[in-house]
């Protein structure tokens, strides 16, 4: 399929499921909507609602925020993740004794957290901080872990016979390789860091988009969380852009196998 | 200080065993053996015979459970400075270029980087790699990954080297081109070598010396003979040669019985 006709059919598609939605909506038949308005607004209410909350400018600062709480618990959770995992990965018995106890804190549904972090950390960002920590930690956590065990034996015996002592071996095997690691798990960690402060604003905060669509909910302002959902898909697929580029440009190293077929 | 009158290598009595107790295997018994400066060496050996093995404690990567190893007349410790290293498997770090998997092999020894990567550029034309210098390793073939190898170890200038199966993985074509391109660096500037491999035709082709390794567990060198081929050589040449065929056919029939029981102990352990 080229180009052009794939492009075609995903257009197809959209223009398809918003025929459906509008016509469901807004056309009677015998008497009866089977998408009554109440419950699915219209989608040119909805598209009216996203172009004035962009127009007048008050989504901005709601956007600006979540970016904020998201880009905190990425770094903060990588950098943790990936610092306990490299320690772990390089002391297995250490790795032996908290084993049990990261495997219970992982298996924990994070959202239950969210209202002690409420207590701790207040309504701000820092409380949607902590939650959207939680998940990166550990996503980066085992990755690093798991990927720096696995390190071919091979490639170390051969850069220690060139001769190089603990900190060339960190710096040029046991670094890029947990970098990588790093790396490889950048699309589910940044994904994590924004569920965690999505989620967090939803149940308690005073701005954001998940605050946007949890105030909308409470006075059934439907066009307002449909809005606000749209808000945040394309938030989501602007931020995937974006790790899809900085990957490509810092693993360029690695075999692509999709690029074969 | 390393004695200029020493053997590259020494190795006297050495055994190498795993384990302890009743699961206590011994993979090589009482294995004497020396490489003077200079010289190639070939161990030979049925497979799963103790002839990495062996590699591994002159390399330093292992410990004898008994006898003495000796590089330069030093007593092995650790990694040793004079040797250098080829691996079977891919070796090259995959995060770095084909240059920089090159000169990084400089830092070590506290070369500037820049003067490094000149070098290494240097080197990668030797081997062939000129133009290929910014690909990393996934973009080059089998063949081309070994010569970036051969290239990481000799820029050190290591007096001896270490091959171990160095071009098992690679294709008959591609392996005698190999085999040239080594003889080719290596009769620059003779360096020892010790070089394990299980294709015999290739030990003749490669080598001044060849040792025969017995079937393990506790495998011994069985023989030792002399290579008295003409060098230069060229490997697909040479192999027409009648002398190497009769050389060819004196080592096979020691070799040939060490063969036959490690199949049958394997034939036996399947049954």
């Amino acid at each position: 399929m080229s180009r052009f006709t794939l492009l075609a059919w995903q257009v197809g598609v959209a223009a398809a499921l918003l025929a459906i939605w509008h016509v469901g909506s807004s056309v009677s038949i015998f008497g009866f909507y089977f998408m009554p308005k109440f419950f699915f607004s219209t989608p040119a209410d909805v598209l009216g609602r996203v172009w004035k909350m962009f127009a007048t400018g008050v989504v901005w600062r709601h956007l600006w925020i979540t970016l904020t709480e998201t880009a905190l618990a990425f770094v903060i959770g990588s950098v943790a993740g990936a610092g306990i995992g490299f320690w772990f990965a390089r002391k297995p018995k250490l790795a032996a004794i908290f084993d049990p106890f990261l495997k219970a804190a992982n298996s924990l549904p994070r959202v239950v957290l969210a209202p002690i972090f409420m207590l701790w950390f207040g309504l701000g960002i820092w409380s949607k901080v902590a939650l959207g920590v939680t998940l990166v930690f550990f996503i980066v956590f085992f990755n690093v872990y798991q990927g720096l065990r696995e390190t071919s034996p091979v490639v170390l015996a051969n850069a220690r016979m060139l001769g190089m002592n603990d900190r060339q071996l960190m710096r040029h095997v046991y670094w890029p390789s947990t970098l990588t690691w790093v790396f490889s798990s950048l699309h589910a960690s940044v994904g994590f860091a924004l569920v965690g402060a999505v989620v967090g604003e939803y149940l308690g905060a005073a701005a954001g988009l998940g605050y946007l669509i949890h105030e909308a909910e409470g006075v059934f302002d439907v066009t307002g969380v449909f809005a606000g959902m749209i808000v945040l898909a394309l938030f989501v697929i602007a931020i995937d852009w974006a790790v899809t580029s900085i990957e490509n440009r810092l693993l360029v190293w690695r075999p692509q196998p999709h690029q074969q077929s | 200080m390393p004695q200029t009158n020493a053997p590259a290598v020494s190795l006297e009595r050495v055994t190498v065993a795993f384990g302890a107790g009743a699961t206590r295997y011994v993979a090589v018994e009482a294995a004497d053996l020396s490489v003077t400066p200079g010289e190639f060496v070939a161990i030979v050996g049925p497979t799963g015979c103790g002839k990495s093995t062996l590699l591994n404690i002159v390399a330093g990567l292992l410990k004898p459970a008994a006898g003495r190893a000796r590089v330069q007349g030093a007593d092995v410790a650790g990694v040793m400075a004079p040797c250098g290293y080829l691996f079977q498997q891919d070796a090259l770090m995959p995060w770095k270029t084909a240059r920089d998997n090159v000169a990084v092999a400089l830092e070590p020894k506290g070369v500037v980087r820049a003067e490094a990567l000149t070098r290494a550029q240097d080197w990668l034309a030797k081997v062939g790699l000129a133009a290929f210098g910014d690909r990393y390793p996934h973009q080059l073939s089998g063949g081309q990954r070994k010569r970036v190898a051969l290239a990481q170890m000799l820029i050190r200038d290591p007096q001896i080297l270490l091959m171990d199966e160095p071009f098992g993985p690679l294709d008959a074509q591609t392996r005698a081109l190999m085999g040239d391109l080594l003889l080719d660096l290596w009769s620059a500037d003779r360096k020892a070598v010790l070089f394990v491999t299980h294709d015999l035709e290739e030990a003749i082709a490669l080598a001044d010396r060849v040792v025969v390794m017995s079937a393990g567990p506790a495998a011994r060198i069985v023989a030792q003979h002399t290579i008295d081929l003409p060098r230069p050589r060229e490997i697909n040449e040479i192999r027409l040669d009648p002398k190497f065929h009769a050389i060819q056919r004196a080592i096979w029939n020691d070799l040939r019985e060490e063969v036959l029981k490690t199949y049958q102990a394997q034939a036996g352990g399947a049954a």
